[in-house]
């Protein structure tokens, strides 16, 4: 096994785009944030920057930019395993490591790591760019916000949660891809997943149904571990909610692994 | 000695023309069968979630409660508006202290006090008046008017102030011209004059009765010599307009009060002067408030309602209507397919070297690129126009046959809406495949185009940025082209949330195009120049 972490590290760490893109998840994730935070008003009125009159939820709305992170997060998971699909390096591996479940798990591995290192960035950066930001828009402890801090434990777990999130979205995309066995496929249909699900609830005139289906889209469910205010009126708990992702993530992971195993590469 | 000719090939030269190009990727696209479903899938995601909704109705009709908008009772059958002489549905109720008013004339009056009552900020709306404050409803307005008839929704013209837009000229709902800016009062009152002249009426305003201005003059053709006219006053529905993440909507509302005090009321011309027979056009919201007093020639009224358009929309008085916005939601859907499609359509050459067959077979690498241009932008129009020619017309009839209402669209507004869909699926299916061939890579392609494309469009629509954020990110980015699909017109004259959600985008149609075809000309030009620098 540690020969098979030791060669999937070295094909990570020596391809060229892999730095590129753990770097642009982080940019594009904390340049998101920074603007949505930027970007909010109070509504007009008197006394409308109230916690009451905003409705607004400052963790929530600091790590905006997850929703793009996870799209170049999964495009990293992708890569890792759809690239050598794609250049037939996978016959190559499976040559070297012939215990095909060992070499997926050692690849999961790398790619995990890669994930969590650039979450914690993206979402660190985030939060930082949240804290001096938002106490300019109104979102000030005048007005009865405190300043995020991850010593508070709602904003730890918002944004605790959100890397756990954007990691269990790369294994989400990297089980997916195994299972598909190709690139493009892969990022279609982890993207469809992602963003599909939540517009259907949104739009589903069935109330029961809609909220239903929000409970069970990994996106949706997985975001509500963003929440600070308004937690009770969630369909789900925030970790329980994460859960539903992490389910996701494994039942990928578990249908890549299988496919892998059962079918000649 | 006999010169021998060499062979030549019977068969005739081919030729590196544009068309010989343009065939050859046709034929590539319609022989690979994954990208043919792909495109019906498109044109499937797009009618599909349009269905969804038209199945639906209910949904904004629980919703409008859950709000206790006062719309209880409008999710039955029986819901319908007052519509306008151009088919729009509108607001049309207000007090009139008015008389006949036969053939040409002019009416001149002062207004000296324009004040209102209106429910506390943030409060309860319990529909009464109990707990009401001062305050006016800032499209309160009191004025002159002339209509068709007492029926609602006739044709007509006015000169008003509004409560805090200034002097009005208005005319058949939509109209609207400013003219003095300012409030009203007992130091500052307005004088207001309107005259007809055959089909033509005209709006002065003065602040001192003797400099006149002219604010705006209107045509309306097919007027009735013999009309309805003399004083009105209304005021609106308050809407406290409110975001909320997750789509962004009105909350909160009720009815307001305001009262107009005229004076130095004169006819001239053709009309008569009195008397002045009060009335309340439509049903008043809170009975027993509506009401006038004459006095030494002060004319005092006290109004609610309102004689404006009604805008389609998720937090306005139409919110239980289906409108056209809810069958299109699905279009996002379809362009992440066409993504997939148009992606491929040129990254997968690079993946199986067949690129390099391509360019040998024809040289002229602008041209390759030129060719695949239009094939995947056809491929998209249609898929476009098919999705949301089915969205709408489909959901139109489904909605209709469950007994829902649907906010009135013009077939032209139907028209322009499905076309400017495809217009959107085609120039954005260009788009993908002008990222596909700078980046060469299918999976990052589709990350990055989606990225542009379809994301931002998804957050400022459906999910967690602010609305001013969300606004943004449709006027810069390729998404701005969503503006296309904007089948109502935003009326400024009327207070609602006007958002993406609802079909409204920052941009109008024109532009938004504008931003979307600049967006792909940028990539489609860096495409053909990397395209001949770079080996394939």
């Amino acid at each position: 096994m540690s020969h098979a972490l030791h060669a999937e590290w070295t094909k990570f760490r020596t391809l060229a785009g892999t730095w590129w893109l753990l770097l642009a998840v982080a940019a594009l994730t904390i340049a998101v944030s920074a603007a949505a935070a930027a970007a909010f008003t109070c509504p007009p009125g008197p006394a409308s920057c109230a916690a009451a009159a905003t409705g607004a939820d400052p963790a929530r709305l600091s790590l905006t930019g997850v929703d793009l992170g996870q799209i170049v997060i999964a495009l990293l998971a992708v890569l890792a395993i759809g690239g050598e699909y794609g250049t037939g390096m996978m016959r190559l591996t499976l040559t070297a490591v012939p215990r095909r479940l060992t070499a997926y798990a050692a690849k999961a591995l790398v790619t995990t790591v890669a994930a969590v290192a650039a979450a914690v960035l993206a979402v660190g950066g985030s939060v930082i760019a949240g804290r001096l930001i938002l106490p300019g828009k109104g979102l000030s402890a005048a007005n009865g916000y405190l300043a995020l801090s991850l010593g508070n434990g709602a904003d730890l777990r918002a944004a605790g949660g959100s890397v756990l999130y954007l990691t269990l979205i790369a294994l989400l995309a990297f089980g997916v891809t195994a299972a598909v066995r190709d690139s493009a496929a892969g990022i279609g249909i982890v993207l469809g997943v992602l963003l599909l699900l939540p517009v259907a609830s949104a739009v589903i005139p069935d109330h029961v149904l809609a909220r239903h289906l929000e409970q069970l889209a990994p996106m949706t469910a997985g975001l509500y571990i963003q929440a600070t205010t308004g937690v009770e009126s969630l369909p789900l708990t925030p970790w329980q909610g994460l859960g539903v992702t992490a389910l996701w993530a494994l039942g990928a992971l578990v249908l890549g692994g299988a496919v892998l195993r059962l079918r000649d590469a | 000695m006999t010169a021998i000719a060499p062979y030549r090939s019977p068969a005739s030269a081919g030729r590196a023309g544009f068309t010989s190009a343009l065939r050859a990727e046709w034929t590539k696209f319609r022989t690979v069968r994954g990208w043919v479903i792909g495109a019906l899938v498109a044109a499937l995601a797009t009618a599909g979630l349009g269905l969804l909704v038209s199945s639906g109705g209910q949904s904004s009709c629980q919703a409008a409660n859950s709000q206790g908008q006062g719309s209880s009772g409008s999710c039955q059958h029986g819901i319908s508006f007052v519509l306008g002489p151009n088919g729009e549905p509108v607001s049309d109720s207000f007090y009139l202290a008015g008389q006949r008013l036969a053939g040409d004339g002019s009416m001149t009056v002062r207004l000296t006090s324009l004040t209102g009552r209106v429910p506390p900020p943030n409060g309860p709306s319990t529909g009464d008046e109990s707990g009401y404050v001062p305050g006016l409803e800032k499209w309160a307005k009191a004025g002159l008017i002339i209509k068709e008839n007492l029926t609602q929704g006739s044709a007509y013209a006015a000169i008003m102030v509004a409560g805090g837009h200034g002097v009005r000229m208005q005319w058949n709902y939509t109209g609207d011209t400013p003219g003095m800016t300012g409030t009203v009062g007992p130091a500052n009152p307005r004088w207001l004059r309107l005259t007809r002249s055959g089909d033509v009426i005209t709006g002065y305003d003065s602040a001192d009765g003797t400099h006149w201005s002219r604010v705006g003059s209107v045509t309306l053709a097919g007027f009735p010599s013999v009309a309805q006219g003399g004083l009105f006053a209304a005021s609106p529905e308050y809407q406290q307009v409110g975001e909320s993440f997750g789509g962004g909507t009105n909350s909160g509302g009720g009815p307001t009060q305001a009262t107009a005090v005229f004076d130095r009321l004169v006819t001239a011309g053709g009309w008569t002067a009195g008397p002045w027979a009060g009335r309340y056009v439509g049903t008043p919201e809170v009975p027993g408030v509506v009401g006038y007093h004459q006095a030494d020639g002060m004319f005092t009224l006290t109004a609610l309602g309102d004689i404006a358009p009604i805008p389609a929309g998720h937090g306005g008085q139409a919110d239980p209507a289906v409108t056209v916005s809810d069958y299109l939601i699905g279009t996002f859907a379809g362009l992440i397919a066409l993504t997939v499609v148009a992606a491929l359509f040129v990254t997968a050459e690079y993946r199986r070297g067949l690129i390099r067959l391509t360019l040998a077979a024809t040289p002229a690498r602008g041209r390759v690129l030129a060719a695949k241009s239009v094939v995947i932008a056809a491929v998209g129009f249609v898929a476009g126009l098919l999705g949301a020619g089915a969205a709408i017309l489909a959901g139109e009839a489904i909605t209709r046959a469950r007994g829902y209402y649907t906010f009135p669209t013009s077939a032209a507004a139907e028209a322009r809406v499905i076309v400017g869909t495809a217009v959107l699926t085609a120039l954005l299916a260009v788009l993908a495949l002008a990222i596909g061939a700078i980046v060469r890579r299918g999976a990052a392609t589709i990350a990055l185009a989606t990225g542009v494309i379809v994301l931002p469009y998804f957050l400022a629509v459906f999910a967690a940025v602010p609305l001013s954020a969300g606004n943004w990110l449709l006027r810069v980015m390729p998404a701005a082209g969503f503006a296309l699909q904007q089948p109502y017109p935003a009326y400024h004259q009327v207070t609602m949330l006007y958002a993406p959600f609802s079909g409204y985008f920052p941009l109008a149609p024109w532009a938004g195009l504008a931003v979307l075809a600049a967006w792909t000309a940028a990539a489609l030009a860096l495409a053909a120049y990397l395209l001949r620098r770079r080996d394939a």
